[in-house]
């Protein structure tokens, strides 16, 4: 009985989605306050009826009730309890209605978070995201329906959930994920709100920014723990791929990035509306259009399903009909709201916008490489893959090359500013980046990508650093100079500071990381640069739902032993499929991975080991990065229109942070 | 020339050289960075480049995989039900190769028509059939339809 009222909450969830679509748009139209005044009570009624379906989704995976198809297909009564709960969404209908529910979710917080903002304003950034809220409820009920029946019929056992999918990454990766993902689409509300409203002022570009940061730094974060999910369970040791996968969402993050610094000159100066409005519009467009090619099977990945083609051509169609709809809306009114050029070639609006220059050509390239097999294949010429090779080519010279210009921003004033004020700010951190970087080259042996990424990392860190400084001095002490800086600031510093952790992680691991597949038997030794590694014994592994074999390694270097670690084979009773789980010592500095490939001749196996220094530098700089998107919300001149009005005279006075 | 139009087209320039810089790297990475993929049909037929990596893909034959003695070296037959390419692969395979299920594998062919693997992909899940093997075996196959199930 419980499934039907799953099915009957998810029609609700969408008839409400419809009307949240429709009736405040009306009644901004028709200036009816009336209708208008419905946007909030409809919007929260879809998120009720959502997380409705959802907890009872939810409920049959925690009973077992194997009478729900996707329940009986990717769940076992023997699954751990979180395991049965994240398994709602390690299938496709669940996940369908995961990106639901996080999208209704963030019809609430709209609801929540904007009641100082004007009527019709409100009225229609919800009633956007009810349209996108009913075109994916829709697709859920119509094509992808999780609660369908298996009655009668009905399994005594599921079949279990992929052992790969067995994992605490499972539970966080794909919910965080979404919230960046789909909180995409609150900038785009915005911007279509917007661009319907014929008011594209600086008090638009102020109410997106919040939004969007939060939205950005869920999607870093969500980003960092795919990559970390997949260093560890699948991905023998590899961080990031090019998976066309992982480029769905990656070239909204590009994008979302290029947004984040647009809307910083829009809010400020009032320039590059329409450029900011085009890229609101794109960042949430690259969602879709990853949605279409996560769901509709057309890839190879180790995100692709079940391929069919119903669905494909559902979200083909609602990915045209939303881009295509607010491309000619933009196209009608984008010059209506053109802004008139006042910056002199040299100043922070320059700077920035060679920044989305940057990532806007980069996010095309990787679309570009990812959209390649797939045009090619349309038209008949073959099935050719794009490999990671062709991503490094483009994409490494292009992020070295915006290294310069991150550091010169923050220093840079807006408007204009003289070359020689610019290269006081920052020559002295320059200075000392060309001694480390001479330092890098000569301890890396003249490794000139260590060197560069030495000179670019640590170039943009001493310029924070110094900024700061510059920024923080002529106070009475230091802490009030600390404090005077706005939330948003240091937002942008954690933001940058990631960023350069990024780089050096990266350029360290692919430079000096090592990696061996070697054949050992119990009790053989095998050497990775300074380590051993000892085959110490070969033991029974044994979980509630898999058994298998344990392979202890006991790691030492010159100083003595380093640490033990376990790498397991495991075979899932349900399913009898095998499953790697490595063994992984990680460190600030580096990690030390290995992981048992197959059994050979007696009780030798191949083994893979690694050692892969600065690895997790990645993953810091990625945190680095959410955490300053999540810190700029703290800033005042988001609170409610009373605060900030009490605080107008004292922020604007100061040198205004970014 | 007035100073807008003048600041416009420093703009215009900008985004001229930076994209057109962006297009020659993209050119020059996509002429080394692709590869096609291969049918052991077309392979067997003499299709396939001997000078560039390529994929091929199909069933792993059964009985067809031969570990040597010693190393991590495995030989094994992929087949489209009609034609055959032996591969051979040093290194370590994924957990889910097995005789009788779908592999790509990508690498370069010999001129004796036997193929060294650099990477060998198998599936992820019981279910899920890599679409270029996928359609390589249309029409071909002995078995129902290999398409289905489910993943994340």
């Amino acid at each position: 009985m419980l499934p039907e009222f799953g099915h009957l909450s998810l029609i609700l969830a969408f008839v409400l989605a419809c009307a949240t679509g429709v009736l405040p748009m009306v009644g901004a139209w028709r200036k009816n306050a009336a209708l208008m005044n419905l946007s909030g009570s409809l919007a929260s009624g879809v998120f009720v009826f959502t997380a409705l379906a959802f907890a009872l989704l939810a409920q049959a995976f925690l009973t077992d009730d194997f009478s729900v198809r996707i329940v009986a297909a990717n769940s076992n009564s023997l699954l751990p309890e979180a395991f049965k709960f994240a398994a709602v969404w390690g299938n496709h209908e669940g996940s369908l209605l995961l990106w639901a529910l996080i999208l209704s979710g963030w019809m609430l917080a709209v609801v929540a978070f904007s009641r100082g903002l004007p009527l019709p304003v409100v009225a229609r950034v919800l009633a956007v995201m009810g349209l996108i809220a009913a075109g994916f409820l829709a697709f859920s009920l119509f094509t992808s329906s999780p609660f369908e029946r298996l009655l009668p019929g009905t399994p005594l056992e599921g079949s279990d959930l992929n052992p790969l999918l067995q994992d605490p990454g499972l539970v966080i990766h794909p919910p965080i994920l979404y919230m960046g993902y789909v909180g995409l689409v609150v900038p785009f509300a915005f911007a279509i709100a917007a661009l319907l409203g014929g008011q594209l002022d600086v008090s638009w570009a102020r109410w997106s920014r919040p939004w969007t940061n939060v939205a950005w730094a869920f999607l870093s974060l969500g980003i960092m723990l795919g990559s970390w999910w997949a260093y560890y369970e699948l991905g023998w040791g590899g961080w990031w791929f090019w998976d066309p996968v992982e480029n769905a969402s990656f070239m909204p993050w590009l994008v979302a990035t290029a947004l984040i610094h647009s809307l910083a000159v829009t809010e400020k100066r009032g320039v590059f509306r329409a450029w900011t409005v085009l890229l609101a519009i794109a960042a949430f467009s690259l969602s879709l259009l990853g949605t279409f090619l996560v769901r509709s099977g057309v890839l190879t990945s180790v995100h692709a399903f079940a391929a069919d083609p119903e669905r494909g051509v559902f979200i083909l169609i609602f990915l045209a009909l939303v881009v295509g709809g607010s491309l000619l809306l933009f196209a009608l009114r984008a010059p209506q709201v053109a802004s008139s050029i006042d910056h002199q070639p040299l100043s922070r609006e320059t700077l920035l916008l060679i920044n989305n220059v940057i990532f806007a050509v980069s996010a095309l390239t990787v679309l570009l490489g990812t959209l390649f097999p797939l045009i090619m294949d349309a038209v008949g010429a073959g099935k050719y893959s794009v490999g990671p090779p062709y991503f490094n080519a483009v994409f490494v010279p292009l992020m070295a090359l915006l290294v310069p210009f991150m550091v010169l921003g923050p220093a840079t004033r807006w408007k204009r500013d003289a070359g020689r004020r610019i290269w006081q700010e920052v020559r002295i951190p320059a200075a000392v980046a060309v001694t480390i970087c001479v330092m890098a080259a000569y301890l890396s042996r003249g490794n000139l990508w260590v060197a560069l990424a030495a000179l670019l990392s640590g170039w943009l860190l001493l310029g924070l650093f110094w900024d700061v400084h510059l920024r923080s001095k002529g106070r009475s002490s230091l802490s009030r100079g600390l404090a005077q800086l706005s939330p948003s600031y240091w937002g942008m510093c954690l933001a940058h500071v990631g960023f350069a952790l990024a780089i050096l992680g990266a350029t360290v691991l692919t430079q000096f990381g090592d990696e061996r597949d070697v054949r050992m038997e119990v009790g053989e030794t095998a050497t990775l640069g300074d380590y051993s590694f000892r085959f110490a014994t070969l033991e029974q592994a044994k979980g509630s739902n898999y058994d298998g074999d344990r392979g202890v390694f006991v790691v030492s270097d010159s100083a003595g032993l380093v640490t033990t670690l376990n790498a397991e084979k495991r075979r899932y009773f349900a399913s009898n499929q095998i499953m790697t789980e490595a063994g992984i010592d990680g460190g600030l500095l580096r990690d030390l991975f290995v992981a048992l490939g197959e059994p050979l001749e007696g009780d030798a196996w191949s083994v893979r080991l690694q050692h892969k220094p600065l690895i997790r530098w990645i993953w810091a700089g990625a945190i680095f990065m959410a955490l300053g998107g999540l810190v700029t919300v703290a800033d005042r001149r988001y609170r409610s229109r009373k605060a900030r009005v009490a605080s107008a005279s004292g922020q604007d006075a100061m040198r205004v942070p970014t | 020339m007035h100073p807008i139009r003048k600041r416009r087209l420093t703009i215009a320039a900008l985004v001229v050289v930076l994209s057109s810089a962006a297009v020659g790297l993209v050119a020059y990475a996509l002429r080394g960075n692709i590869n096609l993929f291969y049918p052991p049909a077309e392979i067997a037929a003499g299709a396939a480049p001997t000078d560039r990596a390529i994929r091929v893909g199909g069933m792993v034959v059964d009985g067809s995989i031969k570990r040597d003695q010693g190393s991590l070296t495995t030989r094994f037959q992929v087949t489209d039900y009609s034609a055959v390419v032996e591969v051979s692969y040093t290194g370590i395979l994924p957990d889910l190769f097995a005789e009788g299920e779908g592999v790509v594998a990508s690498g370069q062919l010999q001129s004796d028509g036997s193929f060294v693997a650099t990477e060998v992909l198998a599936k992820h899940d019981e279910n899920y059939m890599p679409p270029e093997v996928a359609a390589a075996l249309e029409g071909k196959s002995p078995e129902p339809s290999l398409q289905g199930g489910g993943g994340h």
